[in-house]
């Protein structure tokens, strides 16, 4: 296990780790993230736009520019330790090369609790040990 | 197929035997649209309209060729092996009945072009999520001729089986083991896909699948019920077992997934309506109501096995048309050789009744008729495969082929999709769904 990291006030710090991926990558990158032992994972489908080309679809009579592509959003919340290989796992499992890859935003988590215990923080957000 | 019991009757067309048969030949067509949804069920979203389409496609291609030269191949005298061309584009098929049948010749040969369109479909069973479409079309047009045709006239028009005495009512031989042991040569040939044996590939709509089921063992009363060719007593019988026999393996097949997982499954119970219907194929008119029933019951063991079993090998063959197809349309055919009853089919007796060289019969249909559709078809995509290639690239596969083959997204939602005038071109946009 990596060293806690902490901030000013002496809390351990919580980041929520966002990645948007191919649909088609969604497995490759649970795996991924199974190996790099990070648990807690919601995962959402979404439609967005990255720059990639549009698609063009044609149904009788009208043809269309599929301006949104379909991707899977991860929410992982994380105590610090496991950001960077999270960030990693996301990245290694999810890359073709071409666009459309996605992305991985990082942003600071302020709260968390666990519903079952009521634990808190940096508690809630540690895998159980079994 | 045998129409003995209009042997006497012959050279004049009847009218309620015509009218029975017009229905069982639009019962038989809506087969294909009904396998294409049970297909559909059966693969992930991203292909549910490609796969659709393949069954789609044999509507096309596979009746263009069968008025062709298929028919004739099929049904024309010829040799022993494959008709003659005297039927090739319909040449001489009026409305004057068919030998040995009371129905128009122009109904028979439609009739028997239904059969060949749902047999390719079914073989597109085994190729689905990878195979291109356009080396599909290709294959799907060409084997109905060198395989179904030939193996149609093996069993139905007059060729070397049917000559031997092999008794095969409804298609045993053609449509049921040569679509099951050509799905499984097409599978070797067009190889497994990228993610069999690494991710779970689920089927997207057990809903799709149960329906399909339904419509296919709804038109199997045409199949099986219209292959006595007249409303006589065998067509009768054939009907009534098309009842029985499904009814039959899926009782069975409740028993084996509850001794299997402890659950009766919905999927399992719509593989069961087919496999009973394959199982009564060749039966139908040949066997007692009873031994229908057994014959649904024990032949629901080897498709069973093979389903469990089949996808723990590195064969792709995705929708398992060899266990329920090819094993079943073997075990079908093989049963026929213990138990037809002549005091029910007033053609032959099986084993059980005293004539064991019937059995001997449906044995070597048993085994010519898988080893000719196997060798076929693979050398017929492997040809084809020289010219074009089969598949997909592994990026295609990813991405799903509705959006590559077919440019369409079978759950399409229209947010995000922009426009395109035909007046304005490609580059004038008018988002549908604004974002903001």
């Amino acid at each position: 296990m990596l060293p806690a990291i902490v901030d000013q006030e002496g809390a351990r710090i919580m980041k929520l780790v966002i990645g948007i991926v191919r649909p088609e990558k969604a497995n490759d990158v649970l795996e991924a993230l199974y190996r790099a032992e990070v648990r807690g994972i919601s995962i959402t489908r979404v439609q967005g736009h990255g720059g990639e080309l549009d698609r063009v679809e044609t149904y009788r009579g009208t043809t269309v520019k599929m301006g949104l592509a379909e991707k899977v959003r991860f929410d992982i919340a994380l105590s610090d330790e496991f950001v960077e290989p999270a960030i990693e796992a996301l990245c290694d499992s999810a890359r073709t090369g071409e666009v459309g890859d996605g992305k991985v935003f990082v942003v600071p988590l302020e709260r968390a609790v666990r519903i079952r215990t009521g634990e808190t923080d940096h508690g809630a957000v540690t895998p159980v040990a079994r | 197929m045998t129409g003995l019991a209009n042997a006497t009757a012959a050279a004049k067309v009847d009218a309620g035997d015509t009218a029975w048969m017009l229905v069982a030949t639009a019962l038989v067509l809506m087969m294909t649209p009904a396998l294409g949804l049970f297909y559909a069920g059966l693969v992930r979203a991203k292909n549910t309209l490609n796969t659709f389409m393949m069954c789609v496609a044999a509507l096309a291609v596979a009746t263009v060729m069968w008025a062709a030269v298929g028919y004739s191949f099929a049904f024309d005298e010829g040799n022993g092996l494959i008709g003659g061309l005297d039927h090739a584009f319909l040449q001489g098929v009026t409305f004057a009945p068919r030998d040995e049948t009371t129905i128009p010749h122009l109904l028979f040969m439609a009739f028997q072009a239904t059969f060949c369109i749902i047999t390719v479909a079914l073989v597109s069973g085994a190729v689905v999520e990878r195979m291109r479409f356009g080396p599909y079309l290709v294959f799907a047009g060409l084997w109905s001729v060198v395989v179904y045709a030939v193996l149609a006239h093996w069993a139905f028009g007059g060729g070397w089986l049917q000559e031997l005495g092999t008794l095969d009512f409804a298609g045993g031989v053609a449509v049921e083991m040569g679509s099951g042991f050509s799905a499984l040569a097409a599978a070797l040939v067009v190889g497994a896909r990228k993610d069999y044996g690494r991710q779970a590939l689920l089927p997207h709509n057990a809903i799709y699948v149960l329906v399909g089921a339904g419509l296919l063992w709804f038109g199997w009363f045409g199949f099986n019920g219209g292959s006595g060719f007249s409303t006589g007593n065998s067509g009768v019988l054939a009907f009534t077992n098309t009842l029985l026999t499904p009814a039959s393996t899926l009782a069975a097949w409740f028993a084996l997934d509850l001794v299997r997982g402890r659950q009766v499954t919905a999927i399992g119970a719509a593989t069961a309506i087919i496999v009973g219907c394959v199982l009564i194929t060749p039966a139908g008119g040949f066997v007692s109501p009873g031994s229908a029933m057994l014959l649904g019951a024990l032949g629901a063991l080897p498709s069973y096995a093979i389903i469990v079993w089949r996808p723990r090998t590195r064969v792709d063959e995705t929708l398992d048309v060899l266990a329920a197809h090819g094993a079943a349309g073997l075990t079908g055919i093989l049963f026929i050789g213990f138990f037809a009853q002549e005091s029910w089919n007033g053609a032959a007796d099986g084993l059980v009744y005293g004539n064991a060289a019937q059995l001997g019969w449906q044995a070597l249909a048993a085994v010519a008729t898988p080893a000719y559709a196997f060798v076929v078809t693979y050398l017929l995509l492997r040809v084809i495969g020289l010219v074009m290639p089969l598949r997909a690239t592994e990026g295609e596969e990813a991405l799903g082929m509705d959006i590559v083959q077919h440019g369409e997204d079978a759950y399409a939602t229209g947010e995000g999709a922009i426009l395109v005038t035909p007046e304005a071109g490609v580059e004038a946009e008018r988002p549908v769904a604004n974002p903001l």
